[in-house]
């Protein structure tokens, strides 16, 4: 069965390159293998992290177009082969696989969940495939090998972030901390903002832990209230802190709630609403960011999606594409020692988020923003944290030109190309059984599936 | 003591629901001796049903009214018993007479067809749920305890529809003869009782219960997906075997005791050991006793 889905998969993406390589005027669909360079993209396109894997995928597919329209790499265009793993990460280890052996990718992007990337690193690495994670927050992830980067920064930087953020701008003294057991993620940030938080003078006044999943989370904030923190940090995923807010409320919890990027979706005010208002969370980027370099970003995006504004998932993943696309460029030539050894010397690279060097952990360097739930579920734009120790520097005044011409540049799009929309999913994929994210796996070992009847 | 009564508060609430679920896995394995495990989705569907009729088909969430919510609860009660019909008359009806084992085959497969069904048709993503006009956070307090009213609304409508159900069962003819054949279908066909009708009876019964706890469910917390009906409906039997399956006392008692364990666990030891406690109580009643609380013998099936 799989193999017949794999089967098809393959003829609805030949199809789908024929139609590109028609609309960009030329190209031969029957020579797909040796004129295109593939790149393999993993994502949760369905499930409760859903939209993730979406966003992701537009800001790939428009980083993809834009090179694509101004000539290619090395004289051969681009092509990315997007699989879902609905949120599941063994479903992100076979989708690794797969790219891996059967359609050769000369890299992989994705996953966006540290949880779920750490499933795929391992397979990346045995490949000598590189691998760069948009947006996967967790030390770990790229510790696993020399051959795993990623366009972020890492979880100790957010929970630092916040740390700074709440103690300086917010003057707090006291937090209570409500993290996620099931999620690495959740589970490094809270540590390293409880550190930090506390470093700073600051008291965390109780610390309890949720489930990702879980519907009911009045007795833990009934406890939280009981110990009267001035904010509740909640570094989850949205779906949980939208349910986690209303029923903060509901149990008369009303200090401000704090999180991380993880809450960085539409979803979270549909299902949280004004209850989140007043909360902060760390995050990659923000719309309202004036500097010209987001703005013109925002701009083309808007003009390829139609209108959608690009969240933070997608100008990371756009970023994170652009910097491959850009390690490949400057690689001597496209066989994974080459691009791994391109990417590791990126340096300044003008991504929209930032600019981005990789340090020797090939973890990206970067500045963060804490953003403000206003009301109506507007973003504001409430401050930006330097990294520990790099000099403290006004975005605006900061050069924010991106260069046309040289190497380490955000690809430019074309004049009057469109970048394709949105690939569907892959066929087999969408079809079979999605349980709930991160159903049955603790901190990254896997153990089954919920106990099913 | 006013965290523990605020936990207490919480516990009854969840519990009123579960009870509410439990009400159609007890009917249903009184008079069939089946555990039909397609409840827990029956109850996804009432809350799914009543996000279609108050978000998709009309306007009703962005202006909740009680006329509205009624309206939407009874649209979704007619889906759920209609689905519930559909699902014994097709599904376990021609199967009525092989092994149980088929049976609970079949309602498996029930579970799954509606789970991945309702994927299907509704997507995967978690949607906001809105029908009744109170919000959760609309609260008075009692004693320093804040009781929201969609709470006191969970354990009002379960207590009320309860004792509707205890007075079908044991004050009117077709409660006599769900208890005729619940006892011995044989003999109650034999006495002129429509076992087939009466057995059609439970399962619209059941299946109509479960959308109003559905409703309730999907009100307290905010949120509709295809899965939500599986811990639930896995929570609702557990609370059927203990109070005694087959008992509608005992699948109320069960409900209440399982929300009051698992907010009191979450609350005084750590949250991670929720669901574990819900099912070591399933074990340990097994154990102990295998009838559940209230289940003595066959003469007190529903």
């Amino acid at each position: 069965m799989r193999r017949m889905s794999a089967k098809f998969l393959v003829c609805v993406l030949a199809v789908a390159i024929g139609c590109n390589k028609e609309q960009q005027g030329g190209g031969n669909v029957g020579s797909a293998d040796t004129a295109v360079i593939k790149i393999g993209e993993v994502g949760s396109m369905t499930g409760t992290e859903a939209t993730f894997g979406t966003s992701s995928h537009n800001g790939i597919q428009l980083a993809t177009d834009e090179v694509n329209a101004a000539g290619g790499i090395k004289g051969k265009q681009l092509q990315v082969i997007a699989l879902d793993d609905q949120g599941k990460p063994e479903e992100a280890a076979t989708a690794a696989t797969r790219l891996i052996s059967s359609e050769r990718v000369a890299a992989l992007l994705g996953e966006v969940a540290s949880t779920r990337s750490l499933f795929m690193a391992p397979k990346a690495q045995a490949a000598k495939t590189p691998m760069v994670s948009p947006s996967s927050t967790n030390e770990k992830v790229t510790a696993v090998g020399d051959y795993i980067f990623r366009a972020c920064f890492i979880d100790p930087f957010q929970g630092y972030v916040m740390a700074k953020f709440a103690t300086d701008t917010l003057k707090l003294k006291t937090a209570a901390i409500l993290r996620d057991v099931r999620n690495d993620y959740s589970v490094g940030l809270a540590k390293v903002f409880n550190d930090n938080f506390t470093k700073m003078g600051g008291q965390i006044v109780d610390n309890q832990s949720y489930q990702s999943g879980d519907v009911d989370f009045k007795a833990q904030l009934t406890n939280i209230k009981a110990a009267k923190p001035q904010a509740l940090y909640v570094p989850g995923y949205y779906t949980d802190v939208g349910l986690i807010a209303r029923q903060a409320r509901e149990v008369g919890l009303t200090v401000p709630m704090l999180g991380g990027d993880g809450w960085d979706s539409e979803k979270l005010y549909e299902i949280g609403g004004p209850a989140l208002e007043g909360s902060y969370f760390s995050n990659h980027y923000s719309v309202d960011d004036p500097s010209p370099r987001i703005q013109e970003f925002v701009a083309r995006f808007k003009k390829a999606y139609g209108g959608q504004v690009p969240d933070s998932l997608a100008a990371q993943a756009y970023d994170a594409a652009g910097m491959l696309y850009d390690a490949m460029k400057r690689a001597k030539d496209l066989t994974g020692p080459s691009i791994r050894e391109a990417l590791a010397q990126t340096k300044d690279y003008k991504g929209v988020t930032g600019d981005i060097t990789m340090d020797d952990k090939r973890n990206a360097t970067k500045p963060a923003v804490v953003l403000k739930v206003a009301k109506g579920g507007k973003y504001e734009f409430s401050g930006r944290i330097q990294a520990e120790g790099a000099k403290e520097a006004n975005p605006a005044e900061a050069p924010r030109e991106p260069k046309k011409t040289e190497g380490n540049t955000a690809p430019n799009p074309a004049p009057g190309m469109t970048p394709t929309p949105t690939q569907a999913p892959a066929p087999g994929a969408t079809t079979s059984a999605q349980a709930a994210a991160n159903t049955g796996q603790h901190q990254g070992v896997p153990a089954g599936e919920h106990p099913k009847k | 003591m006013i965290d523990l009564l605020q936990h207490l508060v919480h516990g009854v609430s969840l519990g009123a629901i579960y009870a509410l679920i439990a009400l159609g896995y007890t009917m249903v394995y009184g008079v069939l001796q089946l555990i039909n495990f397609a409840h827990g989705d029956v109850f996804m569907l009432g809350a799914m049903m009543g996000w279609y009729a108050s978000s998709r088909w009309t306007q009703e969430a962005q202006h909740p009214t009680w006329f509205g919510a009624i309206a939407v609860t009874l649209v979704s009660m007619a889906i759920c018993g209609t689905t519930g019909f559909l699902i014994e008359r097709f599904g376990y009806r021609p199967l009525r007479n092989s092994p149980k084992l088929n049976s609970l085959i079949t309602a498996i497969g029930f579970s799954f067809l509606l789970e991945y069904g309702g994927q299907f048709l509704f997507g995967p993503n978690p949607r906001a749920f809105a029908a009744l006009p109170v919000s959760p956070s609309d609260q008075f307090r009692v004693m320093g305890v804040s009781i929201s009213y969609i709470e006191l609304l969970c354990v009002g409508v379960s207590v009320g529809l309860m004792v509707l159900l205890n007075r079908i069962i044991f004050h009117s003819r077709i409660g006599t003869a769900m208890r005729a054949v619940s006892w011995n279908p044989s003999v109650a066909a034999l006495m002129g009782v429509n076992v087939d009708k009466v057995i059609s009876f439970t399962f619209v019964l059941g299946s109509v219960l479960a959308a109003v706890a559905g409703i309730l469910f999907a009100s307290a917390y905010r949120k509709v997906e295809p899965l939500m009906g599986l811990m639930p409906g896995l929570k609702a039997f557990v609370s059927a075997v203990l109070g005694g399956i087959g008992n509608v006392q005992g699948a109320m008692l069960g409900g209440l005791m399982l929300g009051l364990a698992e907010q009191l666990v979450s609350s005084y030891v750590s949250s991670q050991w929720r669901d574990a406690i819900a099912f070591a109580i399933l074990i340990l009643i097994l154990l102990v006793k295998p009838s559940g609380l209230l289940g003595k013998g066959a003469a007190e099936k529903v």
